[in-house]
């Protein structure tokens, strides 16, 4: 952490991008720190404001085509996340959010929209909608069990040299070639949309291990684990 | 009264024939049936039902059914009215209600929202009432920026009288267009949707301040001589020239003040800020008609429940009271109605119907339940159930709905459920009205 008294999670333009109960990851990043004694103080961006660069933590979520292409040119204008993350902050881009992370992605009509080049990915428009439950095994290296949510999109991914897949998809489309989001540093992006971190305290965790810069006890997750359980069990195929 | 050609006159009749099959073989309420049936024999059917009849459509996120009923209930002071009570809200409930009540002079249909302009097209309303557009089931009703758009498209250039809702921007945008908009200040509490302006996106500024009528509330009908108009909830674009348009018609508290300044109290039976909502729009959609409050309001009054919602059922000396609530919106405005000394029971579904994403459950602030007794059920309880903890309120999980009334001590509870729990509860109770 920056400060070393308090977590700061930066909520980037829920005006915007706030669809689909994004706020549930900050919810859930705010509820992990507090039960380990962390104080966390959150701050909403709204797309006409600045973006601070002093946040440990940024959260930015999904929306309707319109919305993501004004955040992106805000985004692009403002510059403020982008010297946050050259600083090392922590960041969690969502479904259109993470789209926005990459060089371009798909407009309205499917036209080429420029994004803030965070991430080594670019983004088009895929022929249908993928909706449904999406489950995959995370990239090993990050050490964290099998992720579990629900995508609603039209993107397609391409992962560049410079990032890793996030997930090996089992269930659902995710990037649409068999995996799922990305990281590279302190940066995820995932199609697991809205409160993706309800599913996966693992990742939760994980982000917070990043921004706090040490390893974290462990907390009660008995609500977690039995909905990851039911949801897992509801959409893997049965094993024997 | 409708002289409809002989083919349409063949498929209206083998509808109405289907409908009766259904009901009878207890399948269905026949609403969809019959009208499919006459939909697939005649596709201009909808047209030529419509035709000679004084219509009002109704659409909306939340409060459609109710305000349907409401205006419906208005109507009826002037004479019979053909309405699709039980929700089935796309045009083949439209073609079952229409030729079930082949001789009611006016109309009053609850339409989904994606369908309005097919519908307005078809049918040729005289009458639209527009009351708000929120998040909604995103998994397949997809956008309801491009949704508003579609509206705007359906209603320029048509000879159609809206009453809509200045208080909801998207709402505002949505009927903008049409040649003649009666504008009802009937709020919004939910504003998550409508942070940024529907024109250019830039941001809507907001400023919302109580109003305190002076002096006590009139009882009844009885006009009050220039009321001063609240001072509302405004908005306006920050960046264009889109705002607020000057509503004629203001909720206020628990009356409506009419455009001629009177203010009348609505005395309703159904509970809830967004009823007084839903009666401030259907009381200007009756004066649309020529109706005029006096002999409307009296008709509102008389409406107790609506296809079960608000209706209590009772079992073993338990009492509860049903209210459905689909969305984030409608979960604030549930909210509003909940009995602070009565334990609540919550059960959520994630059938096709409800949306089988349960995202939306993270947009719903449920803080406010905290310090009451809060059970928990439905087919997604462990969503809810992770999500309430994770607000911090306390809560038992029950694993069904019987249960859960089981574990009350006798007397009231209220039950908040989206919408397949809500029928699977309503069907416990041999579909309570």
């Amino acid at each position: 952490m920056q400060s070393d008294s308090i977590l700061r999670l930066v909520w980037i333009y829920p005006d915007l991008l706030s669809t689909y109960g994004d706020q549930g990851n900050v919810l859930i990043l705010e509820q992990r720190a507090q039960r380990r004694g962390i104080p966390v103080q959150t701050i909403h961006v709204r797309s006409a404001d600045p973006v601070p660069e002093s946040g440990d933590i940024y959260l930015i979520g999904g929306g309707e085509d319109r919305p993501q292409i004004l955040a992106a040119e805000r985004l692009r204008r403002d510059g403020g996340l982008n010297r946050a993350v050259a600083r090392g902050a922590t960041l969690l881009a969502v479904c259109a959010g993470y789209q926005i992370m990459g060089s371009t992605f798909g407009g309205e009509e499917g036209q080429p929209v420029q994004g803030i080049g965070l991430l080594d990915i670019a983004s088009g428009r895929g022929a249908g909608r993928a909706v449904g439950e999406l489950a995959g095994e995370a990239d090993p290296a990050l050490g964290i069990p099998m992720l579990t949510g629900f995508e609603n999109h039209m993107g397609v991914t391409r992962l560049g040299p410079g990032v890793r897949p996030l997930a090996r998809t089992a269930v659902g489309t995710g990037n649409g070639d068999g995996t799922e989001g990305c990281y590279a540093g302190k940066t995820v992006g995932t199609y697991l949309h809205g409160p993706a971190l309800a599913r996966n305290p693992g990742l939760a965790d994980l982000l917070l291990t990043w921004a706090v810069g040490a390893q974290l006890p462990p907390i009660d997750d008995s609500w977690y684990d039995r909905l990851r359980q039911e949801r897992l069990t509801a959409v893997l195929p049965q094993q024997a | 009264m409708t002289q409809l050609p002989l083919r349409a006159q063949l498929a209206s009749a083998l509808g109405r024939t289907a409908a009766t099959l259904s009901r009878a073989t207890g399948r269905g309420d026949g609403s969809v049936i019959g009208g499919r049936i006459g939909l697939a024999l005649e596709p201009d059917l909808l047209s030529q039902l419509a035709r000679d009849r004084r219509l009002a459509l109704v659409s909306a996120t939340n409060g459609k059914t109710t305000t349907t009923r409401l205006i419906t209930s208005a109507l009826q002071e002037l004479g019979d009215v053909a309405t699709n009570a039980f929700g089935a809200n796309m045009p083949a409930g439209h073609v079952s209600a229409l030729a079930s009540a082949k001789d009611a002079p006016y109309g009053v249909l609850e339409v989904d929202e994606k369908y309005l302009p097919a519908v307005i097209d078809a049918t040729g309303a005289g009458v639209i009432a527009l009351m708000n557009l929120s998040r909604d089931q995103m998994d397949r009703a997809g956008e309801i920026w491009l949704l508003a758009q579609k509206w705007r498209r359906a209603l320029a250039g048509k000879n159609t009288h809206v009453i809509a809702n200045a208080d909801d921007p998207l709402v505002a945008w949505g009927a903008s267009t049409a040649a003649r908009v009666t504008w009802v200040a009937a709020g919004q509490p939910w504003k998550e949707d409508s942070w940024c302006c529907p024109e250019c996106g830039g941001p809507l500024d907001r400023k919302g301040v109580d109003y305190t009528p002076p002096g006590g509330h009139v009882a009844g009908a009885a006009p009050l001589a220039m009321v001063p108009r609240p001072v509302e909830d405004d908005w306006a674009c920050r960046e264009c020239s889109f705002r607020r348009p000057q509503p004629s018609w203001f909720l206020d508290d628990d009356a409506v003040i009419d455009p001629r300044g009177q203010r009348w109290v609505l005395d309703l039976q159904l509970p809830g800020r967004a009823n007084r909502a839903n009666a401030a729009i259907a009381l200007a959609t009756a004066e649309a008609f020529g109706l005029p409050v006096q002999a409307a309001l009296p008709r509102l009054r008389e409406v107790r429940s609506v296809a079960g919602r608000y209706t209590t059922v009772e079992r073993d000396g338990r009492r509860a009271r049903l209210l459905l609530a689909k969305n984030p919106a409608g979960w604030l405005e549930a909210f509003d109605v909940l009995d602070r000394s009565l334990p609540v029971i919550l059960s959520v579904n994630a059938q096709g119907p409800d949306g089988r994403d349960t995202s939306w459950l993270w947009d719903v602030d449920y803080r406010v339940l905290r310090g009451r007794p809060v059970f928990v059920t439905g087919e997604r309880m462990l969503d809810l159930a992770l999500r309430l903890d994770v607000a911090n309120v306390p809560f038992q999980l029950v694993a069904s709905f019987e249960q859960a009334l089981a574990a009350q001590p006798p007397g009231k509870v209220d039950v908040i459920a989206n919408y397949t729990a809500f029928q699977q509860i309503r069907a416990e109770f041999d579909r309570a009205v």
